[in-house]
Protein backbone atom coordinates (compact mmCIF):
# COMPACT_ATOMS: atom_id res chain seq x y z
CA UNK A 1 0.00 0.00 0.00
CA UNK A 2 1.35 3.37 -0.97
CA UNK A 3 2.09 5.43 2.10
CA UNK A 4 2.59 2.50 4.45
CA UNK A 5 6.33 3.14 4.55
CA UNK A 6 5.79 6.79 5.41
CA UNK A 7 3.37 5.86 8.18
CA UNK A 8 5.83 3.34 9.55
CA UNK A 9 8.44 6.08 9.68
CA UNK A 10 6.00 8.39 11.42
CA UNK A 11 5.42 5.71 14.05
CA UNK A 12 9.17 5.65 14.74
CA UNK A 13 9.23 9.42 15.10
CA UNK A 14 6.26 9.26 17.44
CA UNK A 15 7.90 6.58 19.55
CA UNK A 16 11.03 8.71 19.84
CA UNK A 17 9.04 11.80 20.69
CA UNK A 18 6.99 10.14 23.41
CA UNK A 19 9.98 8.12 24.56
CA UNK A 20 12.01 11.27 25.08
CA UNK A 21 9.80 12.02 28.10
CA UNK A 22 10.40 8.64 29.72
CA UNK A 23 13.67 7.14 28.53
CA UNK A 24 17.00 8.70 29.38
CA UNK A 25 18.75 7.42 26.28
CA UNK A 26 16.22 8.99 23.93
CA UNK A 27 16.74 12.46 25.33
CA UNK A 28 20.42 13.10 25.58
CA UNK A 29 20.67 16.88 25.31
CA UNK A 30 22.05 18.91 28.19
CA UNK A 31 21.24 22.59 28.75
CA UNK A 32 24.87 23.57 28.62
CA UNK A 33 25.77 26.60 30.72
CA UNK A 34 23.46 25.53 33.54
CA UNK A 35 23.86 21.78 33.26
CA UNK A 36 27.14 20.14 32.41
CA UNK A 37 27.93 16.59 31.50
CA UNK A 38 31.02 15.41 33.38
CA UNK A 39 34.29 15.35 31.48
CA UNK A 40 35.97 11.97 31.20
CA UNK A 41 39.18 11.59 33.14
CA UNK A 42 41.31 11.32 30.02
CA UNK A 43 39.94 14.51 28.52
CA UNK A 44 42.66 16.82 27.27
CA UNK A 45 42.82 20.17 25.63
CA UNK A 46 45.77 22.43 26.38
CA UNK A 47 49.11 21.84 28.09
CA UNK A 48 50.26 23.28 31.41
CA UNK A 49 53.46 23.08 33.43
CA UNK A 50 53.59 21.08 36.64
CA UNK A 51 55.38 22.43 39.70
CA UNK A 52 56.01 20.96 43.13
CA UNK A 53 55.52 23.25 46.13
CA UNK A 54 56.64 26.57 44.64
CA UNK A 55 55.35 27.96 41.31
CA UNK A 56 58.67 29.59 40.42
CA UNK A 57 61.38 27.39 41.93
CA UNK A 58 59.44 24.14 41.85
CA UNK A 59 58.87 23.94 38.09
CA UNK A 60 59.87 20.53 36.84
CA UNK A 61 60.79 21.93 33.43
CA UNK A 62 64.53 22.06 32.80
CA UNK A 63 64.27 23.89 29.45
CA UNK A 64 65.54 20.94 27.41
CA UNK A 65 63.45 22.23 24.48
CA UNK A 66 62.36 18.77 23.34
CA UNK A 67 58.69 19.73 23.36
CA UNK A 68 59.47 22.92 21.47
CA UNK A 69 61.19 20.87 18.80
CA UNK A 70 58.55 18.14 18.58
CA UNK A 71 55.45 20.35 18.71
CA UNK A 72 53.79 19.86 15.29
CA UNK A 73 52.27 23.36 14.96
CA UNK A 74 55.28 24.89 16.77
CA UNK A 75 53.32 26.82 19.35
CA UNK A 76 55.88 26.55 22.17
CA UNK A 77 58.66 29.07 22.76
CA UNK A 78 61.32 28.35 25.37
CA UNK A 79 64.26 30.56 26.31
CA UNK A 80 66.77 28.68 28.39
CA UNK A 81 68.35 30.29 31.43
CA UNK A 82 72.08 30.96 31.55
CA UNK A 83 72.50 30.01 35.19
CA UNK A 84 71.45 26.89 37.04
CA UNK A 85 69.12 26.77 39.97
CA UNK A 86 68.51 23.85 42.30
CA UNK A 87 65.38 22.04 41.19
CA UNK A 88 62.76 20.41 43.41
CA UNK A 89 65.15 17.57 44.17
CA UNK A 90 68.03 19.91 45.02
CA UNK A 91 70.01 19.19 41.88
CA UNK A 92 71.26 22.26 39.95
CA UNK A 93 69.42 22.49 36.63
CA UNK A 94 68.70 24.98 33.92
CA UNK A 95 65.23 26.46 34.00
CA UNK A 96 63.05 28.15 31.38
CA UNK A 97 63.51 31.92 31.51
CA UNK A 98 60.61 32.21 29.07
CA UNK A 99 58.06 29.49 28.47
CA UNK A 100 55.21 30.57 26.18
CA UNK A 101 52.49 28.46 24.65
CA UNK A 102 50.26 30.08 22.09
CA UNK A 103 47.14 28.07 22.75
CA UNK A 104 45.36 29.65 19.81
CA UNK A 105 47.83 27.68 17.68
CA UNK A 106 48.00 24.57 19.86
CA UNK A 107 46.07 21.64 18.42
CA UNK A 108 45.83 19.59 21.63
CA UNK A 109 47.73 16.63 20.27
CA UNK A 110 49.62 16.04 23.54
CA UNK A 111 52.84 15.14 21.78
CA UNK A 112 54.65 17.52 24.17
CA UNK A 113 53.39 15.39 27.07
CA UNK A 114 54.53 12.19 25.43
CA UNK A 115 58.03 13.36 24.62
CA UNK A 116 58.76 15.16 27.91
CA UNK A 117 61.33 13.10 29.84
CA UNK A 118 60.80 15.05 33.08
CA UNK A 119 57.00 14.74 33.48
CA UNK A 120 56.96 18.52 33.47
CA UNK A 121 54.20 19.26 30.97
CA UNK A 122 50.72 17.78 31.18
CA UNK A 123 47.33 18.32 29.58
CA UNK A 124 44.77 20.55 31.23
CA UNK A 125 41.00 20.26 31.17
CA UNK A 126 39.99 23.92 31.07
CA UNK A 127 37.97 24.68 27.98
CA UNK A 128 36.06 27.93 28.51
CA UNK A 129 38.90 30.10 27.29
CA UNK A 130 37.37 32.62 24.92
CA UNK A 131 38.88 36.08 25.13
CA UNK A 132 37.79 39.50 23.94
CA UNK A 133 41.27 40.67 22.95
CA UNK A 134 42.49 39.92 19.48
CA UNK A 135 46.17 39.27 19.81
CA UNK A 136 48.10 38.00 22.79
CA UNK A 137 45.38 37.07 25.29
CA UNK A 138 45.74 33.42 24.39
CA UNK A 139 49.51 33.51 24.52
CA UNK A 140 50.01 31.79 27.85
CA UNK A 141 53.16 32.74 29.72
CA UNK A 142 55.11 30.78 32.27
CA UNK A 143 53.24 32.11 35.32
CA UNK A 144 49.83 31.31 33.80
CA UNK A 145 50.94 27.88 32.69
CA UNK A 146 52.41 26.82 36.01
CA UNK A 147 49.98 24.71 37.99
CA UNK A 148 50.60 22.61 41.05
CA UNK A 149 50.99 18.87 41.22
CA UNK A 150 47.90 18.78 43.46
CA UNK A 151 45.91 20.38 40.64
CA UNK A 152 47.25 17.69 38.30
CA UNK A 153 46.15 15.03 40.77
CA UNK A 154 42.73 16.66 40.86
CA UNK A 155 42.14 16.45 37.11
CA UNK A 156 43.89 13.21 36.11
CA UNK A 157 44.07 11.13 39.33
CA UNK A 158 45.07 7.78 37.79
CA UNK A 159 47.67 9.21 35.45
CA UNK A 160 49.14 11.49 38.16
CA UNK A 161 49.50 8.61 40.60
CA UNK A 162 51.46 6.69 37.98
CA UNK A 163 53.68 9.70 37.30
CA UNK A 164 54.40 10.19 41.01
CA UNK A 165 55.31 6.52 41.36
CA UNK A 166 57.70 6.79 38.39
CA UNK A 167 59.35 9.90 39.78
CA UNK A 168 59.72 8.35 43.22
CA UNK A 169 61.27 5.24 41.68
CA UNK A 170 63.72 7.36 39.67
CA UNK A 171 64.65 9.36 42.79
CA UNK A 172 65.17 6.18 44.82
CA UNK A 173 67.45 4.82 42.11
CA UNK A 174 69.62 7.93 42.13
CA UNK A 175 69.94 8.26 45.91
CA UNK A 176 72.49 5.48 46.63
CA UNK A 177 74.88 6.66 43.93
CA UNK B 1 -7.46 35.43 -21.24
CA UNK B 2 -8.95 36.41 -17.92
CA UNK B 3 -9.71 33.13 -16.15
CA UNK B 4 -7.75 30.48 -17.96
CA UNK B 5 -8.60 26.82 -17.55
CA UNK B 6 -5.92 24.20 -18.05
CA UNK B 7 -7.06 23.38 -21.58
CA UNK B 8 -6.75 26.96 -22.69
CA UNK B 9 -3.30 27.20 -21.13
CA UNK B 10 -2.10 24.27 -23.16
CA UNK B 11 -3.18 25.97 -26.35
CA UNK B 12 -1.89 29.38 -25.35
CA UNK B 13 1.21 30.66 -27.17
CA UNK B 14 4.43 29.71 -25.42
CA UNK B 15 5.61 32.17 -22.77
CA UNK B 16 8.41 34.63 -23.39
CA UNK B 17 11.14 32.49 -21.89
CA UNK B 18 10.77 29.89 -24.60
CA UNK B 19 13.24 31.72 -26.81
CA UNK B 20 15.90 30.32 -24.52
CA UNK B 21 14.84 26.84 -25.59
CA UNK B 22 17.86 24.61 -26.01
CA UNK B 23 20.21 27.03 -24.30
CA UNK B 24 21.97 26.05 -21.12
CA UNK B 25 21.73 27.95 -17.89
CA UNK B 26 24.96 27.93 -15.98
CA UNK B 27 24.71 28.20 -12.24
CA UNK B 28 27.22 27.89 -9.48
CA UNK B 29 26.12 25.71 -6.58
CA UNK B 30 28.06 26.34 -3.42
CA UNK B 31 30.58 26.84 -1.94
CA UNK B 32 28.30 27.79 0.94
CA UNK B 33 25.50 25.43 0.09
CA UNK B 34 24.02 23.58 3.07
CA UNK B 35 24.09 20.21 1.29
CA UNK B 36 27.59 20.34 -0.12
CA UNK B 37 29.10 18.84 3.03
CA UNK B 38 31.66 21.58 3.40
CA UNK B 39 33.07 24.25 1.14
CA UNK B 40 32.53 22.66 -2.23
CA UNK B 41 31.32 24.25 -5.44
CA UNK B 42 29.76 22.77 -8.54
CA UNK B 43 29.44 24.66 -11.79
CA UNK B 44 26.33 23.16 -13.28
CA UNK B 45 24.93 23.73 -16.77
CA UNK B 46 21.20 23.16 -16.73
CA UNK B 47 18.65 22.65 -19.41
CA UNK B 48 15.46 23.44 -17.58
CA UNK B 49 16.03 21.47 -14.44
CA UNK B 50 18.13 18.75 -15.99
CA UNK B 51 21.89 18.68 -15.52
CA UNK B 52 23.79 18.68 -18.80
CA UNK B 53 27.26 19.48 -17.53
CA UNK B 54 28.77 19.50 -14.08
CA UNK B 55 32.18 20.64 -13.03
CA UNK B 56 33.23 20.19 -9.42
CA UNK B 57 35.41 22.98 -8.05
CA UNK B 58 37.32 22.30 -4.88
CA UNK B 59 40.38 23.41 -3.02
CA UNK B 60 38.70 25.86 -0.67
CA UNK B 61 39.85 23.85 2.31
CA UNK B 62 43.36 23.16 1.06
CA UNK B 63 45.76 23.17 4.00
CA UNK B 64 48.96 21.89 2.48
CA UNK B 65 48.69 18.62 4.34
CA UNK B 66 51.26 16.73 2.29
CA UNK B 67 53.86 19.49 2.38
CA UNK B 68 53.39 19.85 6.13
CA UNK B 69 53.89 16.11 6.40
CA UNK B 70 57.21 16.42 4.58
CA UNK B 71 58.38 19.09 6.99
CA UNK B 72 57.42 17.50 10.30
CA UNK B 73 58.73 14.41 12.00
CA UNK B 74 57.01 11.06 11.54
CA UNK B 75 55.38 11.47 14.92
CA UNK B 76 54.32 15.04 14.18
CA UNK B 77 52.26 13.99 11.17
CA UNK B 78 50.04 11.76 13.27
CA UNK B 79 47.83 14.52 14.75
CA UNK B 80 47.56 16.10 11.30
CA UNK B 81 46.08 12.89 9.91
CA UNK B 82 43.16 13.34 12.32
CA UNK B 83 42.25 16.44 10.40
CA UNK B 84 42.00 14.76 7.01
CA UNK B 85 38.67 13.08 7.35
CA UNK B 86 37.52 14.53 10.62
CA UNK B 87 34.76 11.97 11.02
CA UNK B 88 37.16 9.05 11.05
CA UNK B 89 40.34 10.10 12.82
CA UNK B 90 40.92 6.58 14.16
CA UNK B 91 41.07 4.98 10.72
CA UNK B 92 43.27 7.82 9.44
CA UNK B 93 45.66 7.19 12.31
CA UNK B 94 45.68 3.51 11.55
CA UNK B 95 46.43 3.96 7.86
CA UNK B 96 49.32 6.29 8.63
CA UNK B 97 50.64 4.07 11.40
CA UNK B 98 50.40 1.08 9.09
CA UNK B 99 52.46 2.75 6.37
CA UNK B 100 55.17 3.82 8.85
CA UNK B 101 55.17 0.30 10.28
CA UNK B 102 55.59 -1.13 6.78
CA UNK B 103 58.38 1.35 6.11
CA UNK B 104 60.34 0.55 9.24
CA UNK B 105 59.25 -3.07 9.72
CA UNK B 106 57.69 -2.55 13.15
CA UNK B 107 55.77 -5.28 14.92
CA UNK B 108 52.55 -4.38 16.70
CA UNK B 109 51.50 -6.14 19.91
CA UNK B 110 48.43 -8.34 19.78
CA UNK B 111 46.24 -6.25 22.06
CA UNK B 112 47.03 -3.11 20.09
CA UNK B 113 45.89 -4.80 16.89
CA UNK B 114 42.63 -5.78 18.52
CA UNK B 115 42.13 -2.27 19.86
CA UNK B 116 42.74 -0.93 16.38
CA UNK B 117 40.13 -3.23 14.89
CA UNK B 118 37.65 -2.27 17.60
CA UNK B 119 38.25 1.43 17.12
CA UNK B 120 38.19 1.22 13.33
CA UNK B 121 34.87 -0.59 13.40
CA UNK B 122 33.45 1.88 15.91
CA UNK B 123 34.59 4.62 13.54
CA UNK B 124 32.81 2.86 10.71
CA UNK B 125 29.67 2.71 12.83
CA UNK B 126 29.67 6.40 13.57
CA UNK B 127 30.68 7.43 10.05
CA UNK B 128 27.97 5.40 8.35
CA UNK B 129 25.39 6.45 10.93
CA UNK B 130 26.05 10.13 10.43
CA UNK B 131 26.20 9.63 6.66
CA UNK B 132 22.70 8.14 6.69
CA UNK B 133 21.50 11.13 8.67
CA UNK B 134 23.13 13.62 6.32
CA UNK B 135 21.85 11.84 3.25
CA UNK B 136 18.29 12.00 4.50
CA UNK B 137 18.82 15.60 5.43
CA UNK B 138 19.93 16.26 1.83
CA UNK B 139 16.70 14.69 0.62
CA UNK B 140 14.65 17.10 2.66
CA UNK B 141 14.04 15.04 5.78
CA UNK B 142 15.31 17.97 7.78
CA UNK B 143 16.58 17.35 11.21
CA UNK B 144 14.85 14.29 12.55
CA UNK B 145 16.88 11.41 11.07
CA UNK B 146 20.07 13.43 11.45
CA UNK B 147 19.34 14.01 15.13
CA UNK B 148 18.66 10.32 15.69
CA UNK B 149 21.90 9.48 13.91
CA UNK B 150 23.88 12.03 15.88
CA UNK B 151 22.40 10.79 19.13
CA UNK B 152 23.88 7.35 18.43
CA UNK B 153 27.11 8.77 17.08
CA UNK B 154 27.52 10.71 20.31
CA UNK B 155 27.71 7.49 22.32
CA UNK B 156 30.63 6.32 20.20
CA UNK B 157 32.32 9.72 20.40
CA UNK B 158 32.01 9.54 24.18
CA UNK B 159 33.89 6.25 24.04
CA UNK B 160 36.60 7.87 21.95
CA UNK B 161 36.79 10.77 24.33
CA UNK B 162 37.20 8.67 27.43
CA UNK B 163 39.84 6.54 25.73
CA UNK B 164 41.91 9.07 23.82
CA UNK B 165 40.97 12.38 25.42
CA UNK B 166 39.30 13.91 22.40
CA UNK B 167 36.05 13.26 20.65
CA UNK B 168 37.09 13.77 17.08
CA UNK B 169 40.81 14.57 16.95
CA UNK B 170 41.74 11.37 18.73
CA UNK B 171 45.45 11.14 17.82
CA UNK B 172 45.37 7.73 19.45
CA UNK B 173 47.47 5.34 17.43
CA UNK B 174 51.22 5.36 17.18
CA UNK B 175 53.53 3.38 14.98
CA UNK B 176 54.20 0.30 17.07
CA UNK B 177 50.87 0.21 18.87
CA UNK B 178 48.43 2.53 20.57
CA UNK B 179 49.12 5.41 22.91
CA UNK B 180 47.25 4.31 26.02
CA UNK B 181 45.58 1.09 27.04
CA UNK B 182 41.83 0.75 27.29
CA UNK B 183 40.70 0.21 30.87
CA UNK B 184 38.43 -2.77 31.62
CA UNK B 185 35.49 -0.48 32.33
CA UNK B 186 36.00 1.15 28.95
CA UNK B 187 35.65 -2.27 27.34
CA UNK B 188 32.44 -2.86 29.27
CA UNK B 189 31.03 0.46 28.11
CA UNK B 190 32.00 -0.25 24.52
CA UNK B 191 30.35 -3.66 24.72
CA UNK B 192 27.19 -2.03 25.97
CA UNK B 193 27.18 0.55 23.16
CA UNK B 194 27.63 -2.21 20.61
CA UNK B 195 24.93 -4.35 22.21
CA UNK B 196 22.48 -1.43 22.17
CA UNK B 197 23.25 -0.41 18.63
CA UNK B 198 20.98 -2.90 16.79
CA UNK B 199 17.96 -1.38 18.49
CA UNK B 200 18.74 1.95 16.87
CA UNK B 201 19.54 0.32 13.57
CA UNK B 202 16.25 -1.58 13.42
CA UNK B 203 14.40 1.59 14.25
CA UNK B 204 16.33 3.58 11.69
CA UNK B 205 15.67 0.99 9.01
CA UNK B 206 11.96 1.19 9.77
CA UNK B 207 12.19 4.94 9.48
CA UNK B 208 13.76 4.98 6.05
CA UNK B 209 13.91 1.74 4.15
CA UNK B 210 10.35 1.34 2.97
CA UNK B 211 9.55 5.04 2.83
CA UNK B 212 8.02 5.67 -0.58
CA UNK B 213 9.44 9.15 -0.89
CA UNK B 214 12.94 7.91 -0.17
CA UNK B 215 12.55 5.11 -2.69
CA UNK B 216 11.32 7.53 -5.33
CA UNK B 217 14.24 9.83 -4.66
CA UNK B 218 17.00 7.23 -4.66
CA UNK B 219 16.14 4.23 -6.81
CA UNK B 220 17.46 4.51 -10.38
CA UNK B 221 19.14 7.78 -9.47
CA UNK B 222 22.87 8.20 -10.04
CA UNK B 223 23.60 4.75 -11.38
CA UNK B 224 27.25 3.79 -11.40
CA UNK B 225 28.20 0.86 -13.56
CA UNK B 226 30.75 -1.64 -12.33
CA UNK B 227 33.04 -0.91 -15.31
CA UNK B 228 33.10 2.82 -14.68
CA UNK B 229 33.57 2.29 -10.96
CA UNK B 230 36.59 0.06 -11.49
CA UNK B 231 38.08 2.29 -14.20
CA UNK B 232 37.71 5.42 -12.11
CA UNK B 233 39.35 3.82 -9.10
CA UNK B 234 36.28 4.02 -6.90
CA UNK B 235 36.65 2.12 -3.64
CA UNK B 236 34.70 1.42 -0.53
CA UNK B 237 30.93 1.07 -0.10
CA UNK B 238 30.37 2.96 -3.35
CA UNK B 239 32.26 0.36 -5.37
CA UNK B 240 30.56 -2.52 -3.60
CA UNK B 241 27.15 -0.96 -4.24
CA UNK B 242 27.94 -1.39 -7.92
CA UNK B 243 28.45 -5.09 -7.35
CA UNK B 244 32.25 -5.34 -7.31
CA UNK B 245 33.48 -7.53 -4.50
CA UNK B 246 36.51 -5.64 -3.31
CA UNK B 247 37.04 -5.05 0.37
CA UNK B 248 40.58 -4.47 1.59
CA UNK B 249 39.74 -6.14 4.87
CA UNK B 250 39.38 -9.34 2.85
CA UNK B 251 41.86 -8.59 0.03
CA UNK B 252 44.81 -7.37 2.13
CA UNK B 253 43.80 -9.00 5.39
CA UNK B 254 45.64 -6.30 7.33
CA UNK B 255 45.37 -6.10 11.10
CA UNK B 256 43.57 -9.11 12.49
CA UNK B 257 40.68 -9.06 10.02
CA UNK B 258 41.36 -12.61 8.76
CA UNK B 259 40.52 -13.81 12.29
CA UNK B 260 36.96 -12.50 12.10
CA UNK B 261 33.99 -13.92 10.29
CA UNK B 262 32.09 -11.28 8.38
CA UNK B 263 30.41 -10.93 5.03
CA UNK B 264 30.92 -8.25 2.40
CA UNK B 265 27.55 -6.88 1.30
CA UNK B 266 27.20 -6.21 -2.43
CA UNK B 267 24.68 -4.14 -4.32
CA UNK B 268 23.43 -4.93 -7.80
CA UNK B 269 22.12 -1.66 -9.23
CA UNK B 270 24.74 0.84 -8.18
CA UNK B 271 22.15 3.54 -7.63
CA UNK B 272 21.74 5.81 -4.63
CA UNK B 273 19.42 3.38 -2.89
CA UNK B 274 22.02 0.63 -3.11
CA UNK B 275 24.68 2.95 -1.80
CA UNK B 276 22.45 3.88 1.11
CA UNK B 277 21.53 0.29 1.93
CA UNK B 278 25.18 -0.70 1.59
CA UNK B 279 25.90 1.44 4.63
CA UNK B 280 23.09 -0.11 6.62
CA UNK B 281 24.32 -3.62 5.80
CA UNK B 282 27.92 -2.71 6.57
CA UNK B 283 26.83 -1.44 9.95
CA UNK B 284 25.46 -4.90 10.72
CA UNK B 285 28.71 -6.55 9.64
CA UNK B 286 30.74 -4.09 11.71
CA UNK B 287 28.67 -5.03 14.73
CA UNK B 288 29.46 -8.70 14.07
CA UNK B 289 33.20 -7.93 13.87
CA UNK B 290 33.04 -5.90 17.08
CA UNK B 291 31.32 -8.70 18.98
CA UNK B 292 34.02 -11.16 17.91
CA UNK B 293 36.79 -8.71 18.72
CA UNK B 294 35.43 -8.13 22.24
CA UNK B 295 35.34 -11.88 22.77
CA UNK B 296 38.91 -12.41 21.53
CA UNK B 297 40.82 -9.47 22.97
CA UNK B 298 43.27 -10.37 25.74
CA UNK B 299 45.16 -8.14 28.17
CA UNK B 300 48.71 -7.33 27.22
CA UNK B 301 51.00 -4.50 26.20
CA UNK B 302 49.67 -2.00 23.67
CA UNK B 303 52.97 -0.51 22.56
CA UNK B 304 56.01 -2.15 21.06
CA UNK B 305 58.73 -1.20 23.58
CA UNK B 306 61.48 -1.18 20.95
CA UNK B 307 59.95 1.72 19.05
CA UNK B 308 61.42 5.11 19.79
CA UNK B 309 58.65 7.57 19.08
CA UNK B 310 60.82 10.64 19.46
CA UNK B 311 63.55 11.26 16.87
CA UNK B 312 62.20 8.34 14.88
CA UNK B 313 64.28 7.64 11.80
CA UNK B 314 63.16 4.80 9.54
CA UNK B 315 65.59 3.26 7.04
CA UNK B 316 65.62 4.70 3.53
CA UNK B 317 62.97 3.20 1.32
CA UNK B 318 59.36 3.54 0.44
CA UNK B 319 56.13 2.06 1.69
CA UNK B 320 52.44 2.20 0.96
CA UNK B 321 50.04 1.36 3.75
CA UNK B 322 46.36 1.13 3.02
CA UNK B 323 43.27 0.21 4.93
CA UNK B 324 39.59 -0.07 4.22
CA UNK B 325 38.38 3.19 5.66
CA UNK B 326 34.68 3.85 6.07
CA UNK B 327 34.77 5.82 2.81
CA UNK B 328 37.05 3.59 0.80
CA UNK B 329 40.70 2.76 0.37
CA UNK B 330 42.71 5.15 2.48
CA UNK B 331 46.40 4.93 1.76
CA UNK B 332 49.55 6.72 2.80
CA UNK B 333 52.59 6.56 0.57
CA UNK B 334 55.85 7.43 2.22
CA UNK B 335 59.33 7.77 0.79
CA UNK B 336 62.07 7.95 3.37
CA UNK B 337 65.62 9.08 2.76
CA UNK B 338 66.68 7.97 6.21
CA UNK B 339 66.22 11.36 7.84
CA UNK B 340 63.72 12.39 10.49
CA UNK B 341 61.21 13.74 7.96
CA UNK B 342 59.63 11.82 5.10
CA UNK B 343 61.05 12.77 1.72
CA UNK B 344 57.65 12.38 0.14
CA UNK B 345 54.35 12.01 1.90
CA UNK B 346 51.30 11.30 -0.19
CA UNK B 347 47.74 10.58 0.85
CA UNK B 348 45.36 8.57 -1.26
CA UNK B 349 42.07 10.00 -0.08
CA UNK B 350 39.02 7.86 -0.82
CA UNK B 351 36.51 10.69 -0.90
CA UNK B 352 38.52 12.70 -3.43
CA UNK B 353 38.80 9.81 -5.84
CA UNK B 354 35.18 8.79 -5.35
CA UNK B 355 34.17 12.36 -6.15
CA UNK B 356 35.72 12.18 -9.63
CA UNK B 357 32.71 10.35 -11.06
CA UNK B 358 30.26 12.98 -9.83
CA UNK B 359 29.58 14.34 -13.32
CA UNK B 360 28.95 10.89 -14.80
CA UNK B 361 26.46 10.14 -12.06
CA UNK B 362 24.60 13.44 -12.30
CA UNK B 363 24.14 13.84 -16.07
CA UNK B 364 20.48 13.64 -17.02
CA UNK B 365 19.23 14.02 -13.48
CA UNK B 366 17.60 17.05 -11.95
CA UNK B 367 19.23 19.56 -9.62
CA UNK B 368 17.48 18.05 -6.62
CA UNK B 369 19.03 14.68 -7.46
CA UNK B 370 22.53 16.18 -7.55
CA UNK B 371 22.31 16.72 -3.81
CA UNK B 372 21.25 13.14 -3.20
CA UNK B 373 24.00 11.77 -5.44
CA UNK B 374 26.62 13.94 -3.76
CA UNK B 375 25.38 12.84 -0.36
CA UNK B 376 25.49 9.17 -1.32
CA UNK B 377 29.14 9.45 -2.39
CA UNK B 378 30.04 10.32 1.20
CA UNK B 379 32.68 13.00 1.01
CA UNK B 380 34.40 15.03 3.67
CA UNK B 381 36.01 18.17 2.34
CA UNK B 382 38.88 17.97 4.79
CA UNK B 383 40.01 14.88 2.97
CA UNK B 384 39.14 16.01 -0.57
CA UNK B 385 41.13 19.22 -0.37
CA UNK B 386 43.74 18.21 2.20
Amino acid sequence: MIGAGVLQGMAVTMRNFVGSYFEKDRLTTVQYPEERSPLPENYRNFPFLVYDNDPEAGLRCVACKICEKECPPQCILIVKSEDKKPDYMGKPQFYPRVFDIDISVCMSCQICVEVCPFEAIKMDKVFELSRRERFDALLMQKDELAKSNEYYHGIHPTEAAGVDANLAAAAAKKKPA
Amino acid sequence: MSTTGFDELAEAPPPMTSRLEGELLEISMGPQHPSTHGVFRMNVALEGEVVRKLKPVFGYLHRNHEKIGENTSYLGSMPYTDRLDYFCSMTNNWAYALSVETLAGIEVPERAEYLRVILAELTRLQNHTSLLGFLLSDMGAWGTPLMYAFREREKILDLFESLSGSRMMCDYMRFGGCRVDAAPDWMERAKKVVADFPRFLDEFEKLIVSNEILIARTQEVGKLSAELAVNAGITGPMLRASGVNYDLRKVDGYGFYPRFKFRVPLGDHGDCYDRLMMRVLELRESLAILKQAFAQVQPGPVMNPKVKIRAFKPPAGEAYGRIEGPKGELGFYLISDGSANPYRYRVRPPSFINLTVLEDLCLGHTVADVMVILGSIDIVMGEVDR
